[in-house]
């Protein structure tokens, strides 16, 4: 308490020292909208986005907050419920006015939201690696898309680990099941014939995984390096794991490669038998940099509990928020479409090194990051790549691949180089 | 104790008998006009318009409810499945949305082309739009009549209504009752889900369809008005359902389904088509409940299978009980209250309690105490809200000399109660 | 990139001023470091081959202890003198250090300057290969037996000959097995003498093991090639006609087109863009632009164009045929000579039959094996549901309670055996006693009113749930199995089960028996089988059927919880488990038929075996097979609706 009152008078102090010519067209406090599912099936890994919200957002006031504006934090609760998703969009937007929305997790919440955002020309921050395929007028996506996490990882697999086979598992949503649609042709365009690759989709939580895990070893019956790419999402992959490790599978006879499984998954595990198995993220607790180290401390004393991990969406928003607070700045106010020119070019530093630039299609420019599982559950950094820049619409996919997004010189988010029209205005919900 | 099994009287007669249902509809016609009044859209605004989206809402789930008392308060079927038929409906009218919209938009890109558009382009357009996200571009076949209004609308009835008739058939002709048939309907609704959550089930898997607050061709209305339009649209489905159910049990026909209820077999023995009366109820409340789905999603925005999921059905029983088995306005009060309730609970508005160091939050709790409330009612309080008119009006139960008021203890049919 | 360029500039500074460690950088081994360094610094598998074979051959007595240490993450590279140590972490800043030429210690420092060198797992594997000559004549059987998984993953020419000289002097009997085992296996790829190659593959004949096949399948490898003179020799595998499965039309004619033996079809984009480019006036080839917005006026309109010579013609069905009459399509060995793959395929034939058969009999083990889950999960049902008639909504829940117990019990006792051996009774006992509870305080009152007891245990059941959420979160948590549940009995490559499936199927074994025992044999259960047929005249007998219904319950509910242990160790613990098993549990009972526990054991296996056939059918869509295998459950019992084994007579009335 006595903290805010500080930094209320602190920030008052600086207006009233002669910077009013800054305070132009915000209205304070400048509203920050966080859009996670605070109860539900989401809860978990969404609780913990809210949570790194409100933290940068008090570190933000601590330092001055922005254009002499107190933030604040206003906090809703969709519920792990998709349409309610839409629902509290629009009572962020309409309601409370805020100028800014960080949220979301799934794509299908996203999806969700989508109409309500651009109807009423909102801002949206999406942290997650997602499955491309989209770019929205008022989104930006400071998660992985495919060429950022997918492809590098695949790149991996072939040049590093041999891999000539391949298994790419799935639970039976639409990440998992663009992201295969992508690497399949990606991997064809490579030469892997299309009997050498393998699809499975289970369940969301699928538990029962001897049959799938048998069938993966029968692959290497022809005398070819097995690899799995898995895009299993949650709870099913400690069944996965553990049934990897029942049936002896080594990291090194079949490497795992999973999109979804970070530290905060990992933590529910018994690490042991997973040792030597990969992940791609743009981001690992391990990485070794004074931004990470500065970051992992201020997230332990803000959540006041030594052992929480960090993962790849918490740096999302971390470079997201820093992102929109610098283009404001740059702007001068909080109008949406003034700071959606200001985001342009935008750059941020990374918390594993090096800077993120936004670019025109909304989408980041970031390292990829390979990662081995380690016995006490984090992640030892392989190899990190140069910054990647994302890309909205796939190369690897026909229909996809004359699309481009640029918003800044054609504002258009789905352009067809081919035709050179511009196919909608709105994304494709 | 009059008579029960009366002849269908004349209209004017019905309403006369029925109060209730003047009262009701007197009820709903105020709720209207005062949401309008208040509305962003036609009104003072003091209501926002996610608000009027959610108030809605509430009326079609409490259309649905409508459909849920019919088949189990008063018939004595506790289906676990009528949210299927309300998420089917959804989906029925969620395909020629998505399919019209996209089909405007699709038109316009390529009115620019060189070539003009053949309808082959059109259509391969389309799906590569509305796949796109679920990474094919194909249309499955049940799109085949996405592309007409009427049709789809047809199938908001039909789908579901057919979906009900055979699987109503198969199990009452199997006299498969009581909890089997809970249980039975339970996994229907979990099959379907499952399926449609299959990407390859063509309705866009676990995404669903989406965008559906956007009218095709009325881009220019401001949503403001739209969720006006449509809080309309529900409140007279609901006053329309309401006025239909209320006079299907008032009849010789409801006399027949609540002896059903109270004991099958008897009824049976008296000569009547049991199954027959069933199926028809289960098969009516299913449109019924398809109805208020294809109103509900347009409001929602999106239709996924997770609507379908089978605890979406159980919550529906839950508003049922708590509202009151076996009175129509029952149901309805217990959909609007529960859900109403809990959207302020889970919504975050609701204060934490702080109980020493440890910290309340609803937004945790709410479920347990919904479970829990669900408990007390069913064992305490088997008439639901609906026992506190009772209360008011001084109605009790008929003396039935000791045996139960039939298998559903809850379950009571206003006019059999005596003052 | 960061670290090479380091690494350049650091030795750069080597070469300018002598660094402290002068001894070290002169050692022979830090010299063929220094000049891989690059190579070792980028850490990549296409390029590292050179700096491993410059170690492995430098004949160093340091070069073995160096690989091995390397593979094992030990190497760092002080990046500003650019020399390479070992080191091992003491705590996140500091590092003690030890030379590389002969592994002494240097001292303790801090971590700054030193880059921890992470080979990947295709690097350490190349690491291994080469490791494969120092190790193989290891004194220690370990060791030994680490070199021939190094060969078996990663084999080289080079190590048949290494192989064959270590296999003489090998001291214990099943090293030596392996490495005969391995040396034929060798011998087949690499051999110089096709005869010893065919020795070798006939010697294999009928071994089901996956490195046999994964050796044998790349020798019969083939390529499809097309010819227009009829093609003869020894290597042709097999001739093919366009337009059966083997080889579709489409492929075929795609291959004739790659080959340039064909021009390339037209595609729908490709007659769009002609007709585009010859938009003239409005019109193309007479016909009006704002009239091409059909197929057939497009075919139209490009025949006109190409009737004039504008463009190509398209190809029609009948030109398609006649380009693939007159080619020849067929697939040569290209993995072998031609007598060694013709040995290959006919071994692989042999096993062909046999690995089929082992195929199924894995697959009705994991049917088993998921029948047997499905049973542990309904046998508490088949007592509260089967034998009381109750209808318990919030079973699941119980099963996720045992989970739980569990893993709160690892929390513990941090030995898993022990955990697991004190985990078991715990979980009974808490749900037994949840189970009493729910019965004295919801379900006595709700006996005569099935309906309702089911609505109300689902609101136990909901509240549960979020409780559990509350408490443990929704992550999932661990419940790990001791160390002799790992692994798995394995019959051959093929035919393998889990220990930890076994113990379920043992565990549930068990419970019919024990539910055998108590329903059958003991007075307990003359009791509630008295209760359940006729609540009145029991109690007129001197039996408390209040006193019975709680501990039948209880009962039921406890072995539950028992089954919600084996559950977690063998899948997962979420507070949504339960959610997972309550429908198939119900179906599993009522499709065996209620009130039998033989019919809820046909009912599992039936279910489970389902399941199972399904996923074979659909191996790439396991959630479709669960979908099937509900609707399979939901038409059996419209058409048999008292189950598998149904009660007949009076007890079928209660």
């Amino acid at each position: 308490m006595l903290k805010t009152l500080f930094t209320t008078s602190a920030a008052a102090a600086l207006m009233a020292a002669g910077l009013p010519a800054l305070a132009q067209d915000a209205e304070c406090p400048i509203k920050v909208g966080v859009l996670h599912s605070l109860s539900g099936t989401m809860a978990i890994s969404e609780t913990t986005l809210k949570d790194t919200m409100e933290m940068l957002v008090k570190k933000q006031n601590e330092a001055g907050g922005v254009l002499g504006c107190e933030l604040e934090a206003v906090v809703v609760d969709p519920a792990s419920d998709w349409p309610l998703f839409a629902e509290k969009a629009r009572e962020l937007l309409t309601v409370h006015d805020v100028d800014v929305i960080f949220g979301n997790w799934t794509s299908v919440s996203r999806k969700s939201v989508l109409p309500v955002i651009e109807e009423l020309n909102g801002l949206l921050f999406y942290p997650v690696q997602y499955e491309g395929e989209e770019s929205s007028k008022n989104v930006f996506y400071t998660g992985a898309a495919p060429n950022q996490q997918a492809i590098p990882a695949t790149d991996y697999f072939l040049e590093e680990l041999g891999v000539e086979k391949f298994a790419l598992l799935g639970t039976d949503y639409v990440y998992p099941r663009t992201t295969n649609n992508i690497l399949e042709s990606y991997l064809i365009s490579k030469g892997i014939p299309e009997e050498d690759i393998f699809v499975n989709y289970t369940p969301f939580g699928h538990s029962d995984w001897s049959k799938i895990v048998s069938d993966v070893v029968a692959l290497g019956a022809d005398g070819k390096q097995v690899g799995v790419i898995s895009t299993i999402n949650g709870d099913a992959n400690v069944g996965f794991y553990k049934e990897l490790a029942a049936q002896g599978v080594s990291a090194d006879d079949i490497p795992v490669v999973a999109f979804s499984v970070g530290e905060e998954e990992l933590s529910g595990l018994d690490t042991s038998n997973l040792v030597g198995h990969l992940a791609a993220w743009n981001y690992f607790m391990s990485a070794d940099t004074p931004e990470n180290e500065e970051f992992i401390a201020d997230w332990k004393e803000f959540i006041g509990d030594d052992k929480r991990v960090t993962n790849d969406p918490m740096e999302a928003h971390y470079i997201g928020f820093n992102m929109w607070k610098n283009a404001v700045e740059d702007a001068g106010t909080t109008d949406v479409d003034a700071v959606r020119d200001a985001m342009y070019g935008q750059e941020a530093p990374n918390l594993t090194g090096g800077t993120a630039t936004m670019l025109p299609n909304h989408h980041l420019a970031k390292p990829v990051l390979i990662g081995e599982i380690t016995e006490d559950g984090q992640f030892d950094i392989l190899s990190q790549t140069e910054e990647v820049p994302g890309d909205a619409w796939t190369d690897f996919l026909p229909e996809s691949a004359v699309l481009t997004s640029d918003w800044k010189e054609l504002g258009c988010g789905m352009y067809n180089t081919e035709t050179k029209s511009c196919v909608q205005i709105k994304s494709n919900y | 104790m009059t008579d029960i099994a009366a002849p269908s009287s004349p209209r004017g007669a019905f309403v006369m008998r029925h109060p209730s249902v003047l009262i009701f509809l007197a009820c709903l016609a105020i709720f209207t006009v005062g949401v309008t009044v208040l509305s962003e859209g036609f009104g003072i605004g003091v209501l926002s318009t996610s608000f009027i989206k959610t108030l809605g809402k509430t009326l079609c789930l409490c259309l649905v409810a409508l459909a849920m008392d019919l088949v189990w308060g008063y018939c004595g079927i506790l289906s676990l499945g009528h949210m299927a038929f309300f998420g089917l409906g959804g989906y029925a009218i969620g395909m020629w949305l998505m399919y019209a919209r996209t089909e405007m938009i699709v038109v316009e890109s390529l009115s620019n082309a060189p070539l003009p558009p053949t309808p082959e382009e059109i259509s391969d357009g389309i799906a590569s739009q509305i796949f796109g996200v679920v990474g094919a571009s194909d249309f499955p076949p049940i799109w085949g009549f996405a592309h007409s209004l009427p049709l789809q609308l047809a199938a908001v009835v039909i789908v579901p209504g057919i979906l009900a008739l055979v699987f109503g058939w198969l199990a009452f002709r199997s006299r498969v009752t009581g909890v089997y048939l809970s249980i039975l309907t339970q996994a229907m609704t979990l099959a379907l889900s499952l399926y449609l959550f299959q990407n390859d089930s063509g309705l866009r898997g676990n995404n669903g369809l989406s965008g559906l607050q956007n009218l095709p061709g009325l881009d220019s209305v401001s949503q403001d008005a739209v969720s006006m339009w449509f809080l309309w649209g529900s409140a007279l489905a609901l006053g329309l359902g309401y006025v239909f159910c209320a006079w299907v049990v008032s009849g010789k026909f409801g006399s027949v389904i609540r002896a059903i209820r109270d004991d099958e077999a008897r009824v049976r023995f008296l000569g009547y088509p049991v199954e027959a009366f069933k199926l028809l109820v289960f098969t009516l409340t299913a449109i019924i409940a398809a109805i208020a789905g294809a109103l509900y999603y347009p409001q929602a925005g999106i239709i996924n299978p997770a609507e379908i999921a089978p605890i979406a059905s159980i919550y529906l029983a839950v508003w049922v009980a708590i509202g009151g088995r076996g009175r129509l306005y029952g149901a309805v009060v217990g959909a609007a209250f529960v859900s109403l309730l809990s959207t302020w609970f889970t919504g975050g508005q609701a204060p934490d309690i702080v109980i020493g160091s440890f910290r309340l939050q609803w937004v945790d709790w709410w479920t347990v105490l919904l479970g829990l409330s669900f408990v007390l009612v069913t064992l305490f309080a088997p008439k639901g809200l609906g026992g506190l008119v009772d209360l008011i009006t001084e109605r009790r139960s008929p003396d039935r000399h000791g045996a139960d008021l039939g298998p559903d203890m809850g379950s009571l049919q206003e006019r059999e109660a005596e003052k | 990139m960061r670290i090479l360029a380091r690494f350049f500039l650091a030795t750069l500074a080597i070469c300018l001023s002598l660094p402290a460690h002068a001894q070290n950088a002169d050692a022979p081994i830090q010299q063929i470091m220094q000049e891989n360094g690059a190579l070792i610094a980028e850490s990549s598998r296409r390029t590292i081959g050179p700096a491993i074979d410059a170690l492995a051959a430098s004949g160093l007595p340091a070069a073995q202890m160096l690989l091995e240490r390397w593979q094992n993450k030990e190497l760092y590279l002080n990046e500003e003198t650019g020399l390479f140590v070992f080191g091992e972490e003491v705590d996140r800043d500091t590092l003690r250090i030890f030379a590389i030429t002969d592994g002494s210690e240097i001292g303790v420092v801090p971590d700054d300057p030193y880059d921890q060198l992470r080979p990947n797992s295709g690097v350490r594997s190349m690491i291994g290969a080469a490791l494969v000559q120092f190790q193989l004549n290891a004194p220690d059987a370990a060791t030994r037996l680490t070199a021939l998984d190094a060969i078996a993953r990663d084999a080289e020419p080079s190590h048949l000959t290494a192989l064959r000289a270590a296999i003489d002097n090998e001291p214990d009997a099943g090293v030596k097995a392996k490495k005969e085992r391995l040396e034929r296996l060798l011998t087949i790829q690499f051999a110089e003498d096709d005869a010893a190659r065919i020795a070798a593959i006939e010697g294999f004949s009928g071994d089901l093991g996956v490195d046999v096949r994964a050796t044998l399948n790349p020798l019969v490898a083939t390529r499809l090639e097309v010819s227009e003179t009829e093609p003869s020799g020894a290597d042709i595998a097999r001739t093919l006609t366009p337009g059966t499965d083997a080889l579709p039309r489409a492929q075929a004619y795609n291959l004739l087109v790659e080959e340039g033996l064909t021009p390339p079809a037209i595609t729908a984009s490709d007659r769009r863009n002609a007709l585009i480019a010859n938009v003239e006036n409005g019109s193309v080839a007479g016909i009006q632009v704002a009239d091409l917005n059909t197929e057939a006026a497009r075919d139209l309109a490009y025949a006109e164009l190409a009737r004039a010579g504008t463009v190509e013609q398209l190809a029609t069905e009948a030109d398609v045929d006649r380009a693939l009459a007159a080619h020849f399509f067929f697939e040569r060995f290209i993995g072998a000579s031609p007598a060694v793959a013709q040995a290959a395929q006919d071994a692989l034939a042999t096993t062909e039959i046999t690995v089929g058969v082992a195929r199924f009999i894995d697959l009705v083990m994991d049917a088993l094996s998921l029948g047997s889950i499905y049973f542990l999960a309904a046998i508490g049902l088949a007592i509260t549901f089967g034998v009381m008639r109750v209808i318990n909504m919030a079973h699941g829940e119980f099963i996720m309670i045992g989970a739980y117990t569990g893993y709160v019990v690892q929390l513990f006792i941090p030995n898993y055996t022990l955990s697991i051996v004190v985990a078991l009774p715990l979980a009974f006992a808490v749900t037994f006693a949840a189970g009493v509870a729910m019965e004295r305080l919801v379900i006595r009152w709700l006996y005569h009113r099935p309906l309702e007891t089911l609505l109300a245990t689902f609101g136990i059941s909901i509240a549960l749930q979020q409780i559990a959420k509350n408490i443990f979160g929704t992550q999932a948590r661990p419940l790990t199995a001791p160390d002799w549940l790992n692994g798995s009995l394995v019959i051959n490559d093929i035919v393998s089960i889990s220990y930890i499936r076994i113990a379920i199927l043992v565990l549930a074994l068990l419970f019919l028996a024990l539910f055998l025992f108590v329903m059958n044999r003991t007075r307990l259960g003359l009791e509630v089988r008295a209760v359940t047929q006729n609540p009145r005249m029991a109690a007129s007998m001197g039996i408390n059927p209040d006193k019975i219904n709680m501990l039948t319950f209880g009962l039921g509910s406890g072995i539950a919880g028992i089954a919600g242990v084996a559950i977690g160790l063998y899948a997962k613990v979420t507070s949504e488990m339960g959610q997972d098993y309550i429908v198939q549990s119900f179906m599993t009972v009522v499709v065996g038929g209620v009130g039998n526990i033989w019919g809820t054991l046909v009912g599992a296996v039936l279910v489970g075996s389902v399941q199972k056939g399904i996923e074979w059918m659909t191996p790439s869509n396991t959630l479709a097979a669960q979908t099937y295998m509900i609707l399979f459950i939901i038409l059996f019992i419209q058409f048999r609706p008292r189950g598998i084994i149904a009660l007949k007579g009076r007890a079928a009335e209660a």
